[in-house]
């Protein structure tokens, strides 16, 4: 496989087929002594066969779907999709069927790896409701029974703010109590809660920036008010790995989109100074303004955004820096305020600073905070504050407690500890699975831990397994990722204990010993063993058992 | 002329050494042949086609020319280019007193009594339409919920962000709407607008009235489809559209056969406060074969016997809209909205829909209230006859004092019968819509002053397709006694007389 380097020559080829072993050097500091050095990232590339096998097994499982197709075709196999209707056989179909092949005949096999419910919360452990299907995941059917207790490495509870304490949702509970759960009013129009701006104050405190504003739903943040701040002649640098509510934002503003390869510093500073000396393309005039759009830890990757760069970039070239802190803020950082404390940057170097309260804080909504002229901007431009319903007050309550718990307003240590809690279980977790030889994704800081499986079929059967180990985790395969990079994820927790990640450990370790093993190191490859697990039938998927047949053989002879 | 005699150039070529590296005697032979057996070629022929080849080989070597390639900018000059670009600020500098900047406050609940401003009101201007937001019933399943659930979901259904709560709450919509199935997403606005494009592709084309609210109109601009608008509720107008599509789809049959047509209206307008005419579009529907998408955020748990929105308010067959989309903000008062229809449609939201696919899931707390609102409704439609009787009330006094009486120029009413949101425009405008809002606004403050929250319906107005005059809207609810639709009227009035003279 091609190996790539930062300031290797790129080509366009690389960017489906990932990156090869991105070992990041640490980065020049910039302006000020205390800022940090970037942490280490791997991207490690698997070897080459891996790859080969990958693409063989989609073959594999393509060519069963063009069969099981024609089958269908013929009624050989009982078709179980939904049907129009047939007063309206005649219109012009909704879907086009190729749209649909990949639904049919790849994801339908495999579905019961996601969207599995659970019925408690989704603390450090959760129950999960089991599901049954009848007929190979067409349908489900709830069996009434709950896999209890099974450890959470899905969710998004940075800080373990998800929790049902009486104690600390008291004033969550008054709020609810006190004002219902609706607002059924926008923000200019009657739904400006005194709550409200006191949480837009809070936030503006913790981030220390000038002032802040807060809206409904994290995505909306993103989508509804990029809009409001470029338009027809800005051009937007969008980093290629940049999450569905940026692009959202970015495609219904009306600016140029441009983008720049994930993380790679040369590939920005190239698009900068083509986007400043050429302007605009073939008018020539000079853009309006120009947009960085970059994320601070990105969910996929577990990478951590090369901010210090970004900003020097920035100031060169007079861009305006756009970031988003999703699942950053609070996650990261001596105190848990982000990537920009993470590197010691001050905050009003980033021009938009975004973030959601979806993830570290337990909650629902996002931010953006900045100067006050870009709030006060969005006060009156932003679509969300004049069509969106306001932010829920239990929810703000939620948000407001833990962001005084995290920055000690509440009198206690807690939110600290937590913090340090969880840098501490991302660094126990990071090198215990590194020590085991695996090959992980992303910044040794990032609480977000990518395994690499590469095969489609490896990844189904990882995430079974571990659920029979009673560990959630979460699986994402194309077309999340690119086609050969199938993963699963963990996402740490500062309520996660010590014993916990150990039991993830040696659940990882297990799947390994039956087979499903994740992709090892180069320096420790050992590969086999793999019909085991699939004899067991715990898969039945044919098309797998015959990818694995087929992947055995060649890893044999 | 010269000649080049091939032939003799190769006679030291010994064919026994050939044989002897292990070449057989027919290929030995070949090989002889083809050197020594080639006739003689004329000097300038070879001279002519050793320049053809060189020049193939330039042509093949050479880069395509481009014109953006031709950058004879140096180092120096980019690096000036550089240090002179001057992009425009982030943002435009604001006024301080924008009318949209600064936010009319409310301290404590937005329920029927309201404290805006630090005044205590009549409230009129949230869509608490059923009273449901200081309902203790709701209160009480919200409160159950949070203790089991906590708040967040923290991740997105795909991801363990799928609870118990979540599918019942899918389960009871499509049972109350009477629909297979449901699908329900975290925030109302997301609703329609991820919905469009999660079928409306490039290519498509959609019918939409003029009237459509700004979700759709994003929802539609995130789909990138043909987009043609109709004047607002007049049938007339969608069909001589449709016509003119029939006679384009005649002229290009193979073309036609793949581009899907949606018509997208809503139930009850916001920006209008009238009812689409449902039972014409389903004629056309099926005259046309163009699918229904129906937005009933205003209507839901409004319009109808049992609050089931237009569909049953006319007697439409639910089947027969592809899909309905309505938020749970307004009479619902919980947070999120939800799609409902046929599986066939709306399963391929699961996985298109890109507000609910990509971000964190409804929080359990809200589901839950959600649930208990539709138990309420269920168990007791009757309280939406009695409201029905309560907003027709209040239109009959809004129009009596503005419209029948002599101020009749001054004010008018838009919207319907059985619309719980009027909208209240000036009949003749100033001719500046600045003038106009600051008006509006001074009666909204009169009002407010008086004890009636009212408010202005707010526009981006750069960004609406077509933007709607300016209005007050005045929500009716459940909640409000006669007494205090009576003083609100009047003070409406008073208002009117004072400011507009």
């Amino acid at each position: 496989m091609a190996r790539w380097t930062g300031d290797s020559k790129e080509s366009s080829c690389q960017v489906v087929l990932g990156h090869g072993p991105r070992a990041q050097v640490s980065l020049e500091s910039h302006s000020k002594g205390r800022q940090r050095f970037q942490r280490p990232e791997s991207f490690e590339n698997p070897p080459m066969y891996v790859a080969v096998m990958t693409y063989l097994g989609f073959g594999i499982v393509t060519l069963f779907g063009y069969f099981r197709d024609f089958l269908r075709a013929v009624g050989l196999e009982k078709c179980h999709i939904a049907r129009e209707r047939e007063e309206q056989k005649d219109f012009v179909p909704l879907y086009q069927d190729f749209e649909n092949f990949y639904t049919r005949n790849l994801y339908m096999r495999v579905r019961d790896n996601w969207n599995r419910p659970i019925c408690s919360l989704p603390g450090p452990v959760f129950d999960v409701m089991e599901r049954v299907s009848p007929d190979y995941n067409w349908t489900f059917s709830l069996t009434g029974k709950t896999i209890d207790d099974v450890i959470n490495m899905g969710s998004y509870n940075y800080l373990g703010f998800a929790e049902n304490d009486g104690d600390f949702l008291k004033t969550v509970a008054d709020r609810t109590q006190q004002y219902g759960l609706g607002v059924c009013s926008t923000r200019q129009e009657m739904g400006n809660l005194a709550i409200h701006e006191e949480l837009e104050q809070l936030v503006a405190s913790f981030l220390g920036v000038e002032s802040s504003m807060i809206f409904g739903m994290g995505f909306a943040t993103n989508s509804m008010n990029i809009p409001a701040l470029v338009g027809k002649g800005c051009l937007i640098l969008s980093d290629e790995l940049n999450h569905t509510s940026l692009i959202l934002g970015a495609r219904l503003s009306g600016a140029t989109i441009w983008v720049f390869k994930h993380n790679n510093m040369q590939s920005l500073e190239r698009l900068l100074r083509e986007a400043v000396c050429s302007g605009q393309p073939r008018t020539h005039r000079p853009w309006r303004k120009v947009l960085i759009m970059v994320e601070g830890i990105y969910s996929m990757e577990g990478s951590v955004v090369r901010l210090p760069d970004i900003v020097a970039l920035k100031k060169k070239y007079k861009a305006y820096l756009y970031l988003d802190e999703a699942h950053s803020i609070g996650a990261v950082g001596p105190t848990g305020r982000g990537v920009t404390e993470l590197f010691g940057l001050d905050p009003s170097d980033i021009d938009v600073m975004m973030g959601t309260f979806t993830k570290s804080f337990g909650a629902a909504g996002g931010y953006i905070a900045g100067k006050k002229e870009l709030v006060d901007h969005l006060r009156s431009h932003s679509h969300s504050a004049v069509y969106a319903s306001a932010m829920s007050p239990p929810v703000t309550e939620q948000i407001l407690r833990a962001m005084k718990c995290i920055m000690g307003l509440d009198g206690t240590t807690v939110g600290q500890a937590r913090v340090h809690q969880l840098a501490e279980n991302t660094r126990y977790f990071r090198s215990r699975l590194q020590e085991m030889g695996f090959i992980i994704y992303g910044n040794d800081d990032s609480p977000v831990v990518p395994i690499l499986l590469y095969m489609p079929g490896k990844v189904v059967a990882f995430s079974r397994a571990m659920l029979k180990r009673k560990i959630g985790v979460v699986v994402v395969g194309f077309p999340a990722t690119p086609i050969t990079e199938a993963r699963a994820r963990f996402c740490l927790s500062a309520a996660h204990t010590k014993a916990m990640l150990d039991q993830v450990k040696s659940g990882v370790s297990y799947t390994e010993r039956v087979g499903s093993h994740p992709c090892q190191s180069n320096t420790q490859r050992e590969w086999g063993l793999i019909a085991t697990l699939y004899n067991q039938k715990e898969c039945p998927v044919p098309e797998v058992l015959l990818l694995c047949s087929v992947y055995n053989n060649v890893c044999l002879y | 002329m010269l000649f080049i005699d091939y032939s003799s150039a190769f006679n030291t070529i010994i064919s026994t050494k050939l044989r002897t590296l292990g070449l057989n005697t027919s290929i030995c032979n070949w090989i002889l042949d083809f050197l020594m057996g080639s006739p003689q070629a004329p000097a300038y022929h070879l001279v002519l086609e050793g320049i053809l080849i060189l020049w193939i080989i330039r042509l093949l070597f050479s880069k395509t020319y481009k014109l953006q390639e031709r950058s004879d900018l140096t180092e120096k000059e980019k690096e000036d280019l550089i240090e002179e670009w001057q992009p425009e600020p982030l943002v435009p500098p604001m006024s301080k007193d924008h009318p949209s900047l600064n936010y009319d406050i409310v301290t404590g609940p937005p329920s029927h009594k309201i404290i805006v401003n630090g005044k205590e009101c009549i409230n009129f201007a949230s869509f608490n339409f059923l009273g449901f937001l200081d309902n203790e019933r709701v209160k009480q399943k919200a409160l159950t919920s949070l203790r089991r659930y906590g708040v967040g979901t923290c991740g997105p259904r795909g991801f363990y962000g799928t609870f118990d709560v979540h599918l019942e709450l899918e389960d009871r919509l499509a049972k109350f709407m009477k629909t297979e199935e449901a699908i329900i997403y975290s925030y109302g606005f997301a609703t329609i607008a991820s919905a469009i494009p999660a079928y409306s592709k490039r290519g498509d084309i959609v019918f939409v009235d003029e009237a459509a609210c700004f979700s759709i109109q994003k929802g539609l601009q995130a789909s990138r489809s043909f987009i043609k608008y109709f004047k607002h509720n007049d049938m007339e107008d969608l069909e001589r559209l449709l016509k003119e599509q029939e006679i384009e789809d005649q002229r290009n049959p193979r073309k036609a056969r793949v581009t899907r047509r949606f018509i997208i209206v809503e139930g009850l307008y916001i920006n209008t406060a009238d009812v689409c005419p449902l039972p014409d579009l389903v004629k056309l529907k099926y005259k046309y074969k163009v699918r229904i998408f129906l937005e009933e955020s205003m209507s839901f748990g409004v319009l109808g016997e049992h609050g089931r929105g237009v569909t049953e308010h006319f007697g439409v067959n639910i089947d027969d809209i592809d899909l309905i989309s309505a938020n749970m903000e307004n009479a619902v008062a919980s947070i999120g909205g939800f799609c409902c229809g046929r599986s066939f449609v709306i399963d391929h939201q699961r996985l298109s829909g890109q507000g609910y696919c990509f971000s964190a899931s409804l929080p359990p707390m809200l589901a839950a209230a959600a649930i208990e609102a539709l138990n309420i409704m269920e168990e007791d439609p009757v309280v939406i006859l009695i409201w029905f009787r309560f907003f027709i009330f209040m239109y009959d006094l809004v129009n009596k004092y503005f419209q029948i009486d002599s101020y009749s120029a001054v004010k008018s009413v838009i919207g319907e019968v059985y619309a719980p949101a009027l909208h209240l425009q000036l009949e003749r405008s100033s001719g500046s819509r600045d003038t106009d809002v600051r008006m509006l606004r001074s009666i909204v403050d009169y009002c407010l002053e008086r004890q009636i929250a009212l408010t202005l319906a707010r526009y981006l107005d750069k960004e609406e397709r077509f933007l709607p005059p300016p209005s007050i809207r005045v929500v009716v609810t459940i909640e409000q006694t006669e007494e205090d639709i009576e003083k609100a009227a009047s003070c409406i009035r008073e208002a009117a007389l004072a400011i507009l003279k």
